[in-house]
């Protein structure tokens, strides 16, 4: 690893970390509904939405009435997202005429942007209209940032309270999170975003000649639109030559900032961050960055302050953070060491001030080996999914370190409220285990972990595994599966396992390489996200409820204090552990065989 | 029952072999989420061993053959590990079923009228009914006593030979069917219908017949059942990957039924899950070691939480009775004089007190224990009317009592009560000891100090519970002043002086408000109700029936400082499940890398790069990874029958303890056990 690679690193986890607690705190305050500037200035429009929609705030829910508000809330967002997807042809801002997304396309992406995952099956700049971009994915992208947050909020309120069987108000929860918290900070982002040449506009498409024609072979589809495969199963190429470029334009920088904050990822070109429009130059890149890891790291301190205890916070946040330079140093050291079939033909794979080396295949030469590994372990240890380079073209372990921080549940830093969450489910189970081992009913927080807490936590953390490996499995078994490979083989493989793990985890990279926008894919993706985001959100919350009824046992000498080294290493241990237990006999048929292959030669 | 069975006893050996064959019945394997997993494999890799041999099989019938059997034996592993648990407490059972002799009684129609009795099988005993016992006699069952005294031999059930005084009314009442008037004779009224009695209940608890799983067992089971179904998910979902694999790549064959199945059973958490119920039966048999029944695994379970322990002052911190300490005289008297003169207004006196204060003169005077008649003495007794007691010598009239009653004495022979000896008094008193004045005629001669003695060792105990976060809390009748020096003296906590069965219950109401479990022993009926309210409550056997009704732990032995040894079993069997979970957990990573390059050998012959432990041939792998699984049940069953041991370290070096030995031994022995398996197949040629 370069002392660049290093000192990229340092320099986002520095500043991520001189942030955690001035937004932990404003978060802190803005759901307690503290008396702050913000909240004032905010007040009358905030009580205006409650008033229009008949929102009594100060009414508190129990988990059940709050899970089927959140349900019901984000059902009905998918439902319109859809609707207008369809329409869109008959509806103003579009253009280019982009006729409607077929059904199972638009099923998945409506889904994909209400769960906060944002896989896209499609080619944005040539399906989607600017209406279905601003007034559907991007309106999703906030409020299914604000609803894993609020998920978050009564977990940690289940936590901090006793004796209560409330939770909160899921209306006002998610109003004051979009009010006071996305809507200001992706406003100010998005600016920033402009300042770097991020595009804002509602221009039709521009188009160039270029001076060199470009030839390139793709896989050919049928008439059907599903790819094309020959009688052993390989898909079919053609050869396509063009010399004129079309540059998509449109209102990308104020989507562009809550497809980081919100860990939605979603791009507003196919290209992701990796398009010039989207993400210009180092500052934007590192403030993408930023962007992504800022809320979901800030919650921990969130969390410690509501439960009265900051270090509950920071130890969690510890805890990720040792995880998260792990995981980095795995992709980046495997991507810096490169492909020796590249060095046995001659070609120097080293590091110098010319040149990044290793494997520069699917990265953007301006970003390099360091950026470009640093936001693929980011946009995948958290849910965003967002990429400024082609996961695919990772050599095969450097390609797993993304996919094996998705397969430990999206708790290194994680989603939006989700990372928290997640974690803290996490926690309740090491804490089970290792509160037996010293000898007393386990309790976190001063609330006793029983057989409810261990049902519903169980579901909570078993139901991603389940799916994804259930989903994959299901389609290597079959045709319209098979087909959608690129690369039949080990990395094939993994392709199909990439696309199942980020659906599962409602994080949307995609490996490349897999023909997603296919009736099969689309559908199975569509399930296994919907199932991925709100089952373990039922539980969590469950879980929330029945913790808040508790009462609050005294701490002790006896009690296992759960900030202090010991706690870390016990979390890494059972996050670790739990993921590798998992997926390890699913990763040694992908990435590892690919990798001993690759070096056996 | 007194005696202890060594771990494999020869004894228990067979039956629980017996048994565990039986227990293969589904009905009983279903109980068991993990193991019955475990059962269905065995099933299933038999049946796959009939299809090779007889022609088209998947793999080697010798290889299937060898995997179904040690999956057979993982079954019935953990089978043996439940039965030789339960026979361990099937023994125990079996001794006081032996209380349980069917005997005569003497069944009297009116408790008034003892000359008319009717004998009557003690078995057919009803809730009620009257019977005398005699000289001789074995009471009949559970009772009270209702009228007479008599000493009573208990050591059937408690295994203390020294016989008890079981009298009608107080706190002594109570009686036990099975156990044998010695001496006089008492009537009584049968307080349990048959099958009913305290022993039946102590025999169908240790017999298990009626074990509940407890809630945190549930809790893990939950917890083990999660595992075990997304191993079973990613076992599965093998096949179709294996089956894509070959495909794709043309190379091999895909995974084998045979190598699934045995991967998942070696990934499952078996070595808990067979253990578990083993774990739970063995926490209520070392409380039987102990001499203490447990009513139930709950009880036990919770005495690994207790946070307040509320303790009796007497018999428990302090023994029994006050010595004599100190002599402190009056201005004027010399403290020989004093110890004199207390030393012989004490001789007749027989309580502990009283020769106390003789042992004390001879110690700090030499004064020799002198003879009353031949001082020709007169003994004054203590009287309730007088509070006093002491010796008429000649003239001289010797008198010690409590400071009031002297200073009545002392005023109603017209002298006026020094002021400095009042404050000596005070100043006593303040100190946690009792004062007892000494008078010759009117004259005051000075205090004696009678203390409390601490019983040794017990600060150094509640220091350890201290450690272990648990908070003790001194019960006492005495005076606030009195109980502050005790319980400074003691190391306790917190105490409750002039403590009421009232004042009891709201204390223990008021901790558990505060979310914390308390923990109390109790013996007298005033006790019940807070005996009730308390989450462990250990009833003394020398207590009233409804004491022991009222509590849900009773203690043989009747020793009141017992508590800590129940809290400490109680965490035992807590930490004993936690860390064969985590034991069993992290050995999990070496079984991958036994078996997964070996299931893949043919399709990807490059995974034989995490072939870490070089074992010989895929097939040795997959057995040896199964043996090694089926072993390390039996090899654990020792641990899992007497516990890890509790030590109070405070509970990070406590965790960080067994993390170390469970956590990371747990990851490094499977390596291990497993090469050195592969290696003795290698001798044997089995593969």
């Amino acid at each position: 690893m370069t002392g660049e690679s290093w000192g990229l690193l340092a320099l986002l986890l520095g500043v991520t970390l001189l942030c955690v607690k001035p937004l932990g705190l404003y978060m802190a305050q803005v759901m307690e509904g503290a008396p702050i500037w913000p909240l004032r200035v905010g007040g009358g429009l905030e009580r205006l939405i409650y008033r229009l929609c008949g929102i009594d705030p100060g009414e508190e829910m129990g988990w059940k009435r709050y899970a089927i508000a959140l349900l019901a809330f984000n059902a009905l967002g998918a439902v319109l997202l859809y609707a207008l997807q369809r329409l869109q042809y008959f509806l103003p801002l579009n253009p280019q005429h982009l006729s409607a997304p077929s059904p199972d396309s638009a099923f998945n992406t409506a889904i994909s942007f209400a769960t906060n995952t944002n896989w896209q099956s499609y080619t944005p700049e040539t399906t989607m209209s600017y209406l279905s971009q601003m007034a559907g994915l991007a309106v999703q992208n906030f409020l299914s940032a604000a609803t894993g947050i609020v998920v978050a909020i009564a977990l940690i309120r289940g936590l901090a309270r006793h004796t209560v069987k409330v939770i909160g108000n899921f209306w006002a929860d998610i109003t004051r999170v979009t009010l006071y918290v996305l809507l200001p900070i992706a406003f100010v982002l998005a600016l920033a975003l402009v300042s770097q040449g991020v595009i804002q506009n509602f221009s039709a498409y521009k188009s160039a000649t270029m001076v060199e024609p470009v030839t390139y072979r793709e896989q050919a589809t049928n008439a059907a639109g599903d790819p094309e495969v020959d009688r052993t199963g390989k898909p079919v190429m053609r050869t396509v030559t063009t010399r004129t470029q079309i540059l998509p334009m449109g209102p990308v920088a104020s989507q562009e900032a809550i497809k980081e904050f919100g860990t939605n990822g979603g791009g507003f070109f196919n290209a992701n961050s990796a398009h010039p429009y989207e993400n210009p130059t180092a500052i934007s890149d590192l403030l993408e960055m930023l962007a992504i890891i800022l809320i979901p790291a800030s919650l921990t301190y969130t969390f410690g302050r509501l439960v009265g205890d900051p270090r509950q916070g920071w130890a969690v946040l510890a805890a990720m953070t040792i995880l998260f330079v792990l995981l980095y140093s795995l992709a980046n050291y495997n991507e810096q060491v490169g492909n020796p079939r590249i060095a046995a033909l001659g070609v120097s794979e080293a590091a110098t001030a010319l040149q990044p080396g290793g494997n520069m295949e699917g990265k953007e030469a301006r970003f390099g080996i360091a950026a470009s590994t640093l936001f693929a372990t980011l946009t995948t240890a958290t849910s965003c999914g967002a990429v400024n380079s082609m996961h695919d073209s990772f050599t095969p372990l450097g390609g797993m370190a993304p996919l094996f921080d998705m397969m430990l549940g999206e708790v290194v830093f994680g989603g939006v409220g989700t990372g928290l969450y997640s974690m803290l489910i996490f926690a309740i189970i090491g804490v089970f285990i290792a509160g037996l081992m010293i000898g007393r009913t386990p309790e976190y927080l001063g609330k006793k972990i029983e057989s409810f807490e261990m049902k519903m936590s169980a579901i909570a953390i078993l139901v991603m595994p389940f799916i994804v490996l259930l989903g994959a499995a299901v389609a290597v078994s079959v045709k319209a599966g098979q087909a959608g490979v690129a690369n039949p083989g080990a990395h094939g493989f993994s392709e199909i396992l990439y696309a199942f793990t980020s659906a599962g985890n409602n994080n949307g990279s995609a490996f490349a390489g897999l023909s997603a926008d296919t009736p099969f894919f689309n559908i199975a993706l569509g399930i296994v996200m919907w199932i991925g985001r709100y089952w373990p959100i039922v539980a969590v919350l469950a879980v929330a409820g029945s913790l808040a009824a508790k009462r609050r046992i005294p701490v002790t000498e006896g009690t296992m204090p759960t900030h202090g080294p010991t706690f870390i290493i016990l979390l890494i241990g059972t996050v670790l552990l739990v993921g590798a237990l998992t997926f390890v006999p699913a990763l040694a048929l992908g990435p590892i065989v690919e990798h001993l292959m690759l070096w056996s030669h | 029952m007194r005696r202890k069975l060594s771990m494999f006893d020869r004894a228990l050996l067979g039956p629980a072999i017996l048994d565990s064959l039986r227990k293969l019945d589904p009905r009983v394997q279903w109980r068991n989420p993990v193991m019955f997993v475990v059962y269905l494999g065995s099933i299933l890799t038999s049946g796959l061993w009939v299809q090779a041999l007889v022609g088209h099989g998947e793999a080697p019938a010798w290889f299937i053959f060898n995997i179904a059997i040690w999956l057979w034996f993982t079954v019935l592993f953990a089978n043996f590990a439940e039965a030789l648990a339960e026979g361990r407490s099937k023994a125990q059972a079996a001794s006081l079923r032996g209380l349980k002799q069917t005997v005569e009684a003497k069944r009297l129609a009116d408790a008034a009228d003892r000359s008319r009795v009717t004998p009557v099988r003690a078995d057919r005993l009803r809730k009620g009914e009257i019977v005398l016992v005699e000289a001789g006699d074995y009471i009949p069952g559970d009772g009270e006593v209702i009228e007479g005294a008599a000493s009573v031999d208990e050591s059937a059930i408690t295994g203390e030979s020294a016989p008890v005084i079981r009298e009608s009314g107080g706190d002594f009442s109570s009686v036990t069917g099975g156990t044998r008037v010695l001496s006089d004779w008492i009537v009584v009224r049968i307080t349990a219908n048959p099958g009913e009695t305290f022993i039946d209940r102590m025999i169908a608890m240790v017999e298990s017949a009626k074990r509940q799983k407890t809630p945190n067992e549930i809790a893990l089971t939950i917890l083990l059942v999660a595992l075990t179904l997304v191993f079973v998910f990613a076992t599965a979902t093998l096949l179709p990957y294996s089956l894509y694999s070959v495909a794709v790549t043309g190379l091999g064959t895909p995974i084998t039924i045979t190598a699934l199945i045995a991967l998942l059973v070696c990934l499952i958490p078996t070595t808990i899950g067979g253990l578990l119920s083993a774990i739970g039966v063995a926490g209520m048999s070392r409380m039987m070691q102990a001499n203490v029944i447990a009513m139930s695994g709950r009880a036990v379970e919770a005495a690994g939480d207790v946070d307040v322990l509320l303790l009796d002052k007497t018999g428990t911190i302090t023994l029994g009775n006050r010595q004599a300490a100190a002599l402190i005289p009056a201005a004027g008297v010399r403290e020989e004089e004093l110890a004199d003169a207390a030393q012989l207004a004490s001789l007749a006196d027989e309580t502990p007190e009283g020769r106390s204060i003789v042992v004390l003169a001879k110690q700090r005077f030499k004064l020799r224990e002198r003879d009353l008649t031949s001082l020709h003495g007169t003994f004054v007794p203590f009287s309730a009317h007088t509070r006093m007691s002491g010796v008429d010598i000649g003239a001289r009239q010797l008198r010690k009592g409590a400071a009031d009653a002297i200073q009545k004495h002392v005023e109603s022979l017209g002298q006026v009560f020094p002021k400095a000896v009042l404050s000596t008094v005070q100043e006593v008193a303040r100190r946690g000891s009792t004062p007892l004045l000494v008078s010759d005629g009117p004259r005051v001669l000075g205090v004696i100090e009678l203390k409390d003695i601490v019983k040794g060792g017990i600060k150094e105990r509640f220091g350890e519970l201290r450690r272990m976060g648990i908070k003790t809390v001194m019960i006492t009748g005495d005076n606030p002043l009195t109980a502050a020096a005790i319980a400074a003296e003691a190391g306790v906590d917190d105490f409750l002086a002039e403590a009421t069965p009232e004042a009891k219950l709201k204390l223990i109401r008021s901790h558990q408000a505060e979310g914390r479990m308390v923990a109390m022993t109790g013996d007298g009926t005033n006790d019940a109700p807070a005996l009730a309210q308390a989450d462990v409550a250990v009833a003394m056997n020398t207590g009233t029936q409804a004491a022991k009704e009222a509590g849900n732990m009773v203690d043989l032995d009747s020793n009141p400082t017992k508590l800590i040894e129940v809290v400490e079993t109680g965490k035992q069997m807590l930490m004993t499940r936690g860390s064969l979970t985590t034991f069993s957990i992290a050995n999990d990573i070496a079984k991958y890398f036994a078996i997964i390059p070996a299931a893949f050998a043919t399709t990807y012959p490059q995974l034989n790069a995490l072939n870490i432990m070089h074992l010989a041939s895929p097939f040795s792998a997959i057995l040896s990874a199964v043996i090694f699984n089926a072993l390390v049940i039996i090899a654990l069953i020792p641990l899992a029958l007497k516990g890890v041991r509790y030590r109070p370290l405070g509970a990070v070096t406590l965790l960080r303890r067994n993390l170390l030995v469970y956590g990371l031994g747990g990851i490094l022995v499977p390596f291990a056990g497993i090469k050195l398996i592969d290696m003795c197949l290698q001798l044997v040629h089995l593969v």
